[in-house]
């Protein structure tokens, strides 16, 4: 068996022969670990995973189940220095820009313990992909072009940018973040080792900080308590009432400068009627002519049921017509698009505003089309069909319960009709229950 | 960048540090596509450490120190006199990408004073959050402190935004919000609390985005006589009712411009560092807050052994546990094995009997869970027999100085 890792001798300082090795069957987690290993900088790590694969192919094959194992947890603490390597090279590694014909790019030097560029890059890739960046180290380079990865050969500390505009800012950061009362110098080095210091530019920082801790804290300690100026909430709590929308019209306007609680929507769509309506009538969401018009009920579904209400004897401008979610949710396929319904918590979103704008308009009779709208104004999902007709909604308002009419729409033809003169029906009972209250 | 912007950033972060928490942990991992910037991995990076052994893992700033509120506890209260600056949304934006791309840090956690009303601040706060990634494809982590006070429809919309969401409880007990923070209200804090984390567990199940690294609260250990005991048993209402990823404990700490109605002198940060651990029991290690309470002496826990270890102590007869044949969940209460040993213990067993010198390759405080451990050769002979046990393995009386 030899080993490579980039050009060097394998095992027995000869070159390996061309022929293939037979294929072994190694339980899993085993290939990992190897890979972890095999760049770690111990010159006996080649022979260590030797005896491993040895053993284990000799009788010992749920070795690495045993962590306390000798030779096991050797490894394992192989494998470990390796992680650890390759998060502080995540961590502490510092870009510098350079700017080069209008051109950005990012240069860091690192020194890593063990033979890890190859096993660090793909993070750097993952993270900084818009960018332009090379890594330089005391073994090889690595080059992030935006499209592609490549290797070079080592760098020089000096080849990178001798200095950047932010990192005296970012020392500032340091600075200003450390909180001299706690100063704990252990802690800081146990986890920055001070071989990292060199590299990083923030670390000039520390011994002027550590020096002057003492004396601030005792500083802050000596000057005592300070006599508290007025404690007057009243501003605040000012503030905190005056924020709460007074009108419907206020209320409108949060929702209209709002961004959509769900994905799509190009416009808010409010809620219409006259103030004072005695009957308000929930729907689920605004629709394409409803979003593109941002008026709501004006799309096929809004016009039959201003179709069905005339029929009732119910005026449509009398009535109050609003949605529990006041975006069109909607998927684009191709030039069409798609309606989505909302999910439950994406009418818990638009709960709120709901809420509020019944409030204001004060109806008497709150009329849930739909599913959502029933989820909407009671927090249930409650099946339309079981629920059909006068309703608890627990609110200051009486309740009523029907389809939604695009329901109407997508019936088949022949059942269209009836379900028609239910839905009418239904907007009957509704006239004469507001006619009641 | 310039020396305006340089002067701003040194007071809002100097103003930010008394939030304890860092944390770039529990998003979900992400990878920036094309033309975007920043990645998550998971499990969080430290950038750097500073003097006092805290990690920097995000940009830990104020929007503005400039505040409407006057919590006695906090720097920034309106009655300090310290100095005042405020950031415009630009700059914060400009501050982190710039940071972002130097490889400083794994984003932004961004909180603020209030200014003008609850709304208009937390307005500016998701205004910078939307900025970050709908102008700058930024994929990097953020962190919004969220306003309790704030209209609940902005909460909504940071949290399509925000990987995590957090509200400082501050302090445990109504009685000390009405005396230290008198324009804060418990109600508010936990319905807010309560809204984030219906809303998470909503989104979780739909798979959108909401606050995906979940919420987090801080409180201040210290400024009132809350116990250690009624501090845990508040954490673990926390986690058990709102579903809270972390609880923060911040040993209240001397700051420049104390207020003259706080303890004149800050608690150990032993202390806190004992809360740690204990809520480490309470979330890793099975152990209900009975049990915690069990650890302690009359609800406050002893600082120089660890709650673990004063557990055990107190329950002497539960022990020795056969590390060969013992149940995980007794294991799991041995001084010294943490929840990794225990699980190299239970796989390693199926193939082998485990001895003393085994354990020792399997966990680093093996002095520790001596006395309390049986192996294949070994039989601890401490536990009954020695009263002194406890002084044997308390750590080496030193007060945690500060300095």
């Amino acid at each position: 068996m030899s080993w490579h890792l980039g050009g060097a001798l394998d095992l027995f300082g000869t070159h390996a022969s061309d022929t293939p090795a037979p294929p072994l069957a190694l339980p899993r987690g085993v290939g990992d670990l190897v890979r972890m290993v095999v760049p770690h900088s111990d010159p006996e790590r080649y022979a260590l995973l030797y005896t491993l694969v040895w053993r284990i192919l000799h009788g010992e094959r749920r070795l690495l189940e045993i962590s306390s194992d000798p030779l096991v947890h050797r490894l394992e603490r192989m494998r470990k220095a390796i992680a650890r390597d390759l998060h502080k090279m995540h961590a502490f590694l510092r870009f510098r820009r350079s700017e080069d014909a209008g051109i950005e790019r990012f240069v860091a030097w690192f020194e890593p313990d063990h033979h890890i560029l190859g096993a660090a890059a793909p993070f750097f890739v993952d993270r900084f992909r818009s960018l332009t960046w090379s890594i330089l180290t005391p073994e090889g380079s690595a080059h992030w072009d935006g499209t592609a990865l490549s290797f070079g050969p080592p760098g020089r500390r000096e080849d990178v940018p001798a200095s950047d505009g932010f990192e005296a800012g970012w020392r500032d950061y340091y600075e200003s973040t450390f909180n001299p009362a706690r100063t704990n110098l252990r802690a800081m080095r146990s986890e920055m080792p001070k071989k990292y210091w060199h590299n990083m530019p923030e670390t000039a920082a520390i011994p002027g900080l550590v020096r002057a801790a003492a004396a601030r804290t005792e500083a802050m300690i000596e000057r005592g308590p300070q006599m508290p100026v007025k404690r007057n909430p009243a501003r605040a709590v000012a503030a905190m009432g005056d924020q709460e929308p007074k009108s419907l019209e206020a209320l409108n306007a949060i929702i209209r400068r709002s961004e959509p609680l769900v994905p799509g929507a190009t416009q808010a769509v409010l809620g219409e009627g006259p103030p004072g309506a005695i009957v308000a009538f929930v729907g689920e969401q605004p629709g394409d002519q409803e979003d593109r018009q941002g008026r709501p009920f004006v799309g096929p579904a809004g016009q039959l049921l201003a179709r069905a209400m005339a029929e009732a004897g119910i005026d449509r401008g009398h009535a109050y017509l609003t949605n529990a979610v006041k975006h069109f949710k909607f998927e684009e396929r191709g030039k069409r698009r798609i309606h989505q319904k909302p999910t439950a918590g994406e009418v818990s979103h638009y709960r709120w505003w709901l809420d509020r704008e019944l409030d204001f308009v004060a109806p008497r009779l709150v009329v849930a089309l739909g599913a959502t709208a029933v989820l909407a104004l009671t927090g249930k999902a409650i099946p339309v069909t079981r629920a059909r007709g006068p309703a608890d909604f627990a609110k200051p308002y009486a309740g009523f319960i029907t389809v939604h009419p695009s329901y109407l729409l997508r019936l088949p033809d022949e059942a269209k009709e009836e379900a028609y003169g239910d839905f009418v029906a239904d907007l009957r009972r509704i006239h004469d229950i507001a006619a009641s209250l | 960048m310039d020396e305006a912007l340089a002067k701003k950033l040194r007071i809002l972060a100097d103003a930010a540090k008394y939030d304890a928490s860092c944390s770039s942990s529990g998003a979900p991992r992400r990878k920036a596509g094309a033309g975007e910037l920043g990645s998550t991995t998971g499990a969080g990076i430290c950038h750097a450490y500073t003097p006092d052994g805290r990690c920097i893992s995000l940009l830990k700033i104020l929007l503005t120190n400039y505040c409407l509120f006057d919590c006695a506890y906090c720097i920034n209260r309106r009655s300090s006199n310290v100095a005042r600056a405020r950031f415009s949304v630009a700059e914060v934006v400009t501050l982190t990408v710039e940071f972002y791309k130097r490889n400083y840090i794994e984003g932004l956690f961004l909180s603020s004073g209030i200014i003008k009303s609850p709304d208009y601040t937390m307005e500016l706060l998701t205004r910078v959050a939307k900025s970050l990634r709908r102008d700058h494809g930024f994929r990097g982590y953020i962190h919004l402190k969220s306003i309790p006070e704030a209209s609940p429809w902005l909460i909504e919309e940071a949290g399509l935004y925000a990987d995590r969401l957090s509200i400082n409880l501050e302090l445990p007990t109504e009685a000390s919000l009405e005396r230290l923070a008198p324009e804060k209200s418990g109600p508010a804090i936990q319905g807010a609390m309560a809204q984030i984390g219906e809303r998470i567990v909503e989104a979780k199940a739909e798979k959108r985005r909401f606050s995906p690294a979940g919420q987090s609260t801080q409180v201040i250990v210290g400024a009132d006589a809350t116990t250690d005991e009624s501090l845990i048993r508040k954490s673990a209402h926390l986690y058990g009712s709102y579903k809270l990823k972390r609880v923060y404990y911040s040993a209240f700490s001397p700051i420049p411009e104390g207020s003259s109605i706080l303890p004149p002198s800050p608690p150990p940060l032993q202390r806190e560092h004992r809360l740690y651990q204990a809520d480490w029991l309470l979330r890793y290690y099975d152990f209900s807050p009975d049990d915690v309470a069990d650890a302690t002496d009359e609800g406050m826990f002893a600082l120089d052994i660890d709650p673990k270890l004063a557990w055990a102590l107190k329950n002497r007869h539960r022990f020795p546990v056969d590390v060969n044949t013992g149940e995980r969940e007794m294991l799991l209460r041995v001084p010294g094995l943490g929840a990794r040993a225990v699980d190299k213990i239970l796989r390693a067993r199926r193939h082998t009997r485990l001895r003393l010198d085994d354990v020792a390759r399997l966990t680093s405080s093996l002095k520790r869970a001596r006395p309390f451990l049986i192996a294949a050769d070994h039989r601890p002979t401490q536990l009954t027999d020695r009263l002194d046990l406890r002084s044997r393995l308390a750590e080496p009386a030193k007060q945690l100085s500060l300095f």
